[in-house]
């Protein structure tokens, strides 16, 4: 299996740090959400004790369990802490869940990105909660000295067949200096016993949230805390001249204003490359926007100014070009395009999307020379240290060569670093680069006073790292009313990110295939967006598959499973071989000749895409009703969608949208569903209204008054359904946004008979085809 | 600065501000209750919504000087003990991704079953279409409200 599944010896060794009671932060009885007739364990306990790294247990039978990864919304704080529970085997009203601070010794991978929490925790977690209860058991048995193998636990009480019982706090204390089991003697539960997994369970934090206590990055506060308003290039590409900081020093409560030292830029795409910074501190977030305000900045050019207008120039030339080396190619693709009856050929594009997290950017930072105390919504904590550990120069110099020394030298750096992750106001890929993180660490420095870095949303939608501008060019080549030959064509801003993209659904599923890839160098920053590489590219693929289907006369479903058969053919071939040869070598070689599988499982995909046709009641559509079909595997998730159009008063309206989903075990249906209807809609969302555009390399969008965001009369209805198959669980985050698009596009279609080839399809009120 | 008396939540407070400092700020960072969000500071989002007099108004558009004789809540003083019915039909519909909007968005729900016991669908949309959820809990809010409708 692959290293994802491999346990961390290390996560499970025992901590003593935890114990002793000194640790609970911001308890609160309803944070399990207790049902009325489960009495919940009343009061504090007396003492706690650390059994591992994921929980630790009062000597009441009381459980905290801490969430690892940070929290953007898509609700794993109360997810991943249930998986702990259910292999504890404790009653989940018992349980208090905490928010683990940054600690590589004990948790890996603490990053909210690509769908992969979940995943990636799913045996970490359920083997952290089973040690722990195995380390229970092994105490209460030597209480009672018997053998382990004669006790049994069921909601935090371990009985013997005596009839006596512990609960988990009378043996909590000896479990806690146990010797930690070994791998192979903790028993995973069965899935057919869950009792949490798989049951509605509220958000631990709602109480705080709709009662609106301090929970957020922004909402922190220390003594002596400053707040800074950053002023960046108006446009990409630009350096300071000079600022005139006269009438900004006037503004009531400014109390300083300094340039920001110039970072290097950094060779990857998603660094915010406005380097050049005025920072202006004061003693309320008003006084530091007014400030800002204030100022007078003169700017110039470095590199030539970019818009809309070039790039989309620019990016067609692109796509139209010759591809001196396309990232897969199967069969023989042009002389199925030489044989083909007729080409069909469209091309779609999609501009750059800030992320708009509602919660705009923010930091906390507090630089002494002792210590550097950091407290904000990161998605990449571990890595956003490792930045801030150079910034400051705290990596004592080593022999570069010497591997130890470095270690040492970075885990010295590292212990001066508290770094704490609070809830974010959402994420959606910007709050991977933690270029606001570094401001405030650079500001405290300097002024020598806890800050608090805040950008407006201005600051928010002008200075992000966008979703790069994109078009994709698909060709498909018809003979006898089937599909021959396939060729997709990207041309994407700085080269959108592109990994095993060209494996994905129809790759494997047609005889001759290519996929080529251009970039359009800029200067304007891009990054991950909300399913980086798919999020447009499966806009394109579903409604170009459409429109194929429709002009040679076939069902858009049954094409498809058409297309998904072809492919199982291909992968049961490359699986027989796996099964019968061992040997690395010979298997490779037996391979030869054999087309390359797809990054998918054809199975899966083909039984998301008959539910949904079932759900959606394709083939079946009520009069006044037009559907559209769409269907996308990203994120180790599979999702088929039908969206339900209506016209209203001449208007095409998206009224619901049936979403069938594969993510295997789904751990929290209720908040799965949620986080399901969101993607939806945000997909929807940016497809009909998203639209940033550049002028004289400066965004001609700031805020929601230009910038328009989906809202509530314009959501349609979303209906969940999941594909039950016990498969280990995959995320939810991102999957069900790329399908959307293409979703709401076809049934546009079928309801007007006009296609939506660039996004967004509603400009100036006017829907465009 | 300038010394305003505020009447928030029910209970008087003397604030020292800036006139011009809208009522979002002085409660975040002079009075410290932080519920009230920012979101857009152009009055586009709903996050900041409290209610004046009983109306949900945009904080980050109300400057403290008007603010005096004005009777302000926050989502903090919706209800003594979070038991408002929105707040327990948020609960039962588990309404929140990140939460960030949610505050906003339980105001502005409050303000309107003031006005409208039993709102229909239309009257829902056309109440909350000022307030942003970028998680698109939408389905949710308006179940919810329905719900806290109904429970009212
Ligand atoms: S912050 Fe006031 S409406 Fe957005
Ligand atoms: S829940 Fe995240 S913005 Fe509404």
């Amino acid at each position: 299996m692959e290293n994802i599944n491999k346990i961390n010896r290390r996560n499970f060794l025992k901590l003593s740090g935890l114990s002793g009671g000194g640790l609970i932060l911001g308890f609160n009885w309803s944070s399990c959400n207790s049902p009325k007739d489960i009495t919940p364990i009343k009061t504090m306990p007396k003492e706690w004790f650390g059994i591992n790294a994921f929980l630790k247990i009062g000597d009441n039978g009381l459980v905290t369990i801490y969430s690892p990864n940070p929290e953007i919304g898509q609700n794993i704080k109360t997810s991943m802490p249930m998986i702990v529970a259910e292999e504890l085997d404790v009653k989940w009203e018992d349980v208090i869940v905490e928010q683990a601070g940054l600690n590589t010794e004990w948790y890996s991978r603490q990053v909210a990105g690509g769908s992969q929490s979940i995943r990636h925790g799913w045996t970490s977690l359920r083997m952290a909660g089973a040690t722990a209860k195995q380390m229970l058991v092994n105490g209460a048995a030597k209480q009672w000295q018997i053998d382990p193998s004669e006790c049994s636990v069921a909601d935090g009480i371990i009985s013997n067949k005596k009839g006596e019982s512990f609960g988990f706090g009378d043996v909590a204390k000896v479990a806690s200096t146990m010797e930690v089991p070994k791998e192979e003697d903790v028993k995973l539960k069965k899935t057919e016993d869950y009792k949490i997994i798989g049951t509605d369970r509220g958000n631990v934090d709602i109480e705080e949230i709709i009662t609106g206590k301090p929970l957020f990055g922004i909402d922190t506060k220390r003594e002596g805390m400053m707040y800074a308003a950053v002023l960046r290039a108006p446009a990409f590409g630009q350096k300071l001249i000079s600022v005139d900081d006269t009438e900004a020093l006037k503004v009531k409560g400014v109390q300083k204003i300094i340039k920001l030292q110039i970072l290097q830029r950094q060779k990857f795409k998603g660094e915010n490359v406005m380097l050049d910074k005025i920072a202006v501190i004061a003693n309320s977030t008003w006084a530091a926007m007014k400030g800002k305000k204030a100022l007078v900045a003169i700017w110039e050019n470095t590199s030539p100014a970019e818009n809309t207008i070039s790039h989309k120039i620019a990016l067609n030339k692109l796509a139209d070009s010759k591809s001196k080396k396309p990232v897969r190619i199967d069969g023989d693709p042009n002389t199925a395009f030489a044989q083909a009856d007729e080409i069909i050929e469209r091309t779609y594009e999609s501009p750059f999307l800030p992320h708009n997290c509602m919660e705009p950017m923010n930091f906390f930072a507090s630089v002494t020379n002792e210590k550097v105390e950091l407290v904000g919504p990161i998605q990449t904590p571990e890595w956003t240290r490792g930045r801030i550990a150079s910034l400051l120069n705290l990596i004592e110099e080593h022999d570069p060569e010497d591997k130890d020394a470095a270690k040492i030298a970075r885990e010295k750096a590292f212990a001066k670093i508290d770094l704490q992750m609070t809830r974010m106001g959402g994420g959606f890929g910007r709050r991977l680069y933690g270029d606001f993180a570094l401001e405030a660490v650079q500001i405290s420095k300097e002024m020598e006073t806890p800050i608090q870095v805040i950008w407006t949303r201005e600051d928010d939608m002008t200075a992000g790292t966008y979703r790069p501008a994109v078009h994709y060019k698909i060709r498909a080549a018809i003979k006898n009313n089937k599909i021959i030959g396939y060729h997709l064509i990207e041309a994407a801003v700085n080269g959108n990110m592109w990994s095993s993209l060209a494996d994905g659904f129809p790759a494997s599923g047609i005889s001759n295939y290519q996929c080529d890839n251009h970039s359009l160098e800029s200067n304007v920053s891009t990054g991950a967006w909300r399913a980086p590489y798919t999020n447009f590219l499966a806009s394109a693929e579903q409604s170009f598959l459409d429109e194929v289907a429709q002009k040679t006369g076939q069902d858009a479903v049954q094409m498809r499973l058409n297309i998904l058969n072809q492919a199982k053919t291909i992968f049961d071939a490359h699986t027989k071989l796996e099964e019968e040869i061992k040997d690395k070598e010979k298997l490779k070689a037996a391979k030869q000749g054999l087309m390359a599988k797809g990054n998918y499982e054809p199975d899966r995909f083909i039984a998301v895409i008959k539910l949904a046709a079932e759900k959606g009641g394709w083939g079946n559509t009520p009069l006044g009703i037009h559907l559209g079909f769409s269907a996308f595997f990203s994120h180790n998730t599979y999702v088929a969608q039908i969206a339900q159009v209506k016209i209203v008063d001449d208007v095409p309206k998206v009224d619901k949208v049936i979403c069938v989903v594969d993510c295997g075990i789904v751990v929290n249906p209720m908040a799965a569903t949620n986080l399901i209807q969101g993607g939806v809609i945000d997909g929807i969302g940016h497809s009909m209204f998203g639209d940033f555009t550049f002028e004289n390399g400066q965004p001609t969008m700031e805020n929601f008054n230009k910038y328009r965001l989906i809202r509530m009369d314009e959501a349609p209805q979303i209906e969940v359904h999941y594909v039950n198959n016990g498969k280990s669980p995959s995320g939810l985050g991102e999957p069900t946004l790329p399908p959307a698009g293409a979703a709401v596009a076809n049934a546009f279609h079928s309801a007007t008979g006009v296609r939506m080839y660039n996004q967004p399809f509603v400009k100036d009120n006017k829907v465009l085809g | 600065m300038a010394t305003y008396n505020l009447n928030i939540n029910g209970k008087m407070q003397t604030v020292e501000a800036e006139s011009d400092t809208p009522m979002l700020w002085v409660l975040r960072d002079v009075i410290g209750l932080v519920g009230t969000k920012y979101g857009c500071g152009i009055a586009q989002c709903g996050a900041c919504t409290i209610h004046i007099d009983g109306q949900a108004m945009r904080s980050c558009q109300l400057p403290v000087s008007a603010m005096e004789s004005k009777k302000i809540t926050t989502i903090e003083g919706l209800s003594a003990d979070a038991s408002h019915p929105l707040q327990d039909a948020w609960r039962q519909h588990d309404v929140p991704q990140c939460g960030y909007c949610q505050a906003g968005q339980i105001m502005n729900a409050a303000a309107l079953l003031s006005n409208n016991s039993n709102p229909n669908d239309q009257d829902i949309d056309d109440a909350m279409r000022g307030n942003i959820c970028r998680c698109g809990t939408y389905n949710r809010i308006k179940a919810a409200i329905k719900t806290a409708a109904k429970n009212s």
